[in-house]
């Protein structure tokens, strides 16, 4: 095929990925848009197959067939729950193959004379350190998400600086490189020492934290597929990688926010973390929590006209959306206004929380994010907090001193009453007490996430 | 020269477009967007397939790499792909929400029919 040809074919396959995207702005859409980037990616590859410079079909055919293979596995047996996993090791296996491009494309690098090769050693340095990091960084991840590994932070003293340390070596080796002195030893050696800076830059992140890296890390996977289309001059890998780099950006802004902690905070900060005076939590419950039954709650269910309902990751990890589900099915049944206040950390990754509500079919727009349930707390009768305890703490809104201050909450306490769905008073990630269980207005309804919510259903059909 | 600054402006473009996309997108569908976005980074499979696909004049270790770097991004393709539209078919807009909750297996006996 012409090279003419073979550029429009890229060029529709880039449109085809922007206009994906865009259709993933609505759910509506969304189905149609995915479907519309995997022909954008149907398109680039056969272009590249009929392309001249490939001469034999064994290797692709194997790899493919492979690829195919783990991929549809992966894809239809992941557990929903398992999700934040999932995008995790599919972030190491693009950062991967990217690195391997990179190793692939110093070896098969015809010259490396004059400008052209000089821009192609420098984009496969860079690919090489962004895909090799993505790649171990993601495994770390998966590691930690999936409780291979503990979820504290982990480590040792000075892991800092040994980073540091990782990172001008890697920049030394690269600097051999490029100025055409390196050869493949130089070139396995840098790729070792990046795959090990994958694993002591996330190691000692916490499991909290994990929603933010595996953002970083999906931008990552981005810009190294971007960076391996400046390796071959190759438009079609700079425009996709870029898109989603900027995708994997803009999440990982949103979770920071979210969560009151800066980039750096996330990334360098969680070993170094001082215990400040931390609220004695028998001091803050002392007498003032009042424990519930769900027939009491039942009851006050059904003078309710607005329920707010704020899932928490405890749960999916209970897998209780369906019986939430079912519970709110009875309450509307009764008229009752049913909404779910959604954090944006809620779950443990963008957005997951709402794809565990999808599946148990609720409605998309019953779900709605933490500005606009937070201006109806004050007209709600009822706010049922299950699985979810740091959103909720006032003191993230109240206590200067908190660590938590400033972080923006769900204000479930400006409900006419709050139902707090919990095993213990034990705290939550932030390991504070919640002085919102101690409140006036709050119920606590003790015991397992689905048993509590499918007594407290069976309490309100009971009483029709 | 101009192809690399050509290249350059085609990245920083790019980036300013999928800010302005992404910023679009509901908190609803983050996670399916992640998934799919990654699907979309497997593009990586375009220069895998060209170093598989070198043939015996490039050594085996050019197509050694490419193949492994095929079958990392095919995952990521294939894998992303499928599991975002898993994810996205069940946010499809439901007409009657009631119908599935006779079948939900809470105690329904006491529910008048």
């Amino acid at each position: 095929m012409n090279l003419f040809l073979v550029d429009g074919f890229y060029l529709l396959a880039a449109m085809l990925f922007v206009g994906g995207i865009k259709g993933l702005t609505r759910p509506r859409t969304a189905v149609r848009g995915n479907q519309m980037a995997a022909i954008g990616m149907l398109v680039a590859v056969v272009v590249t197959l009929l392309d001249k410079s490939i001469l034999s079909y064994e290797w692709i055919l194997g790899g493919v067939v492979l690829g195919s293979l783990i991929g549809t596995v992966l894809a239809t047996r992941i557990q929903m729950t398992a999700m934040p996993q999932m995008v995790a090791l599919l972030n190491g296996f693009g950062g991967g193959a990217s690195l391997c491009v990179a190793a692939a494309s110093f070896l098969g690098l015809a010259e490396t004379e004059g400008l052209q090769g000089l821009v192609a050693l420098v984009a496969i340095c860079v690919t090489l350190l962004i895909g090799a990091v993505t790649l171990t960084g993601s495994a770390v991840a998966f590691a930690k998400l999936q409780e291979l590994l503990p979820g504290r932070p982990l480590g040792f003293r000075g892991i800092r600086g040994f980073n540091l340390l990782l990172f001008v070596a890697v920049l030394a080796l690269a600097g051999s490189l490029i100025s055409g002195s390196g050869d493949s030893g130089i070139l396995i050696l840098l790729s070792v020492l990046a795959l090990v800076l994958g694993v002591t830059l996330v190691m000692p992140i916490g499991g909290a934290d994990m929603p933010v890296v595996i953002a970083l890390l999906n931008s990552y996977s981005g810009l190294a597929a971007a960076a391996a289309g400046f390796i071959m001059g190759n438009s079609v890998l700079v425009v996709s990688g870029a898109l989603v780099g900027a995708s994997g950006i803009i999440l990982t802004r949103i979770m920071c926010v979210a969560m009151n902690r800066s980039l750096a905070g996330v990334l360098f900060g969680s070993m170094g973390e001082a215990g400040g005076p931390v609220m004695d939590a028998d001091e803050v419950y002392a007498g003032k929590v009042k424990s519930s039954s769900p027939e009491e709650v039942g009851m006050l269910l059904e003078s309710a006209r607005r329920v707010v309902i704020v899932p928490g990751f405890g749960l999916a990890m209970a897998q209780a959306q369906h019986a939430v589900r079912d519970l709110a099915d009875s309450l509307e049944r009764r008229g009752i206004e049913v909404i779910y206040g959604l954090h944006p950390v809620a779950g443990r990754m963008p957005g997951h929380m709402n794809v565990l509500l999808a599946e148990a079919e609720v409605a998309y727009d019953k779900m709605q994010p933490m500005e606009e349930v937070n201006a109806l707390f004050e007209q709600t009768d009822v706010a049922i907090v299950i699985g979810a305890n740091d959103v909720t703490n006032p003191m993230a809104r109240e206590d200067k001193g908190s660590p938590i201050y400033g972080m923006p909450i769900l204000n479930v306490d400006k409900a006419r009453t709050v139902v707090v769905v919990k095993r213990s008073l034990s705290p939550g990630f932030a390991g504070l007490p919640n002085p919102l269980f101690a409140r006036d207005n709050c119920l606590m309804l003790f015991g397992d996430g689905k048993k509590a919510i499918m007594e407290l259903t069976a309490a309100v059909n009971e009483s029709i | 020269m101009e192809i690399l600054i050509l290249q350059i402006s085609l990245f920083v473009l790019a980036v300013f477009l999928g800010v302005e996309l992404i910023t679009k997108v509901p908190a609803t569908l983050h996670t399916p967007l992640m998934s799919g976005s990654n699907a979309i980074s497997g593009i990586t499979l375009v220069g895998a397939l060209l170093a598989a696909g070198a043939g015996d004049g490039a050594g085996l270790w050019v197509p050694v790499l490419g193949m492994i770097a095929v079958t990392l991004a095919t995952i990521n393709v294939v894998g992303g792909f499928l599991v975002t539209n898993r994810m996205l078919r069940m946010f499809r807009p439901r007409k009657v929400s009631t119908p599935t909750a006779a079948k939900g297996g809470v105690s329904h006996e006491s529910v008048p029919g």
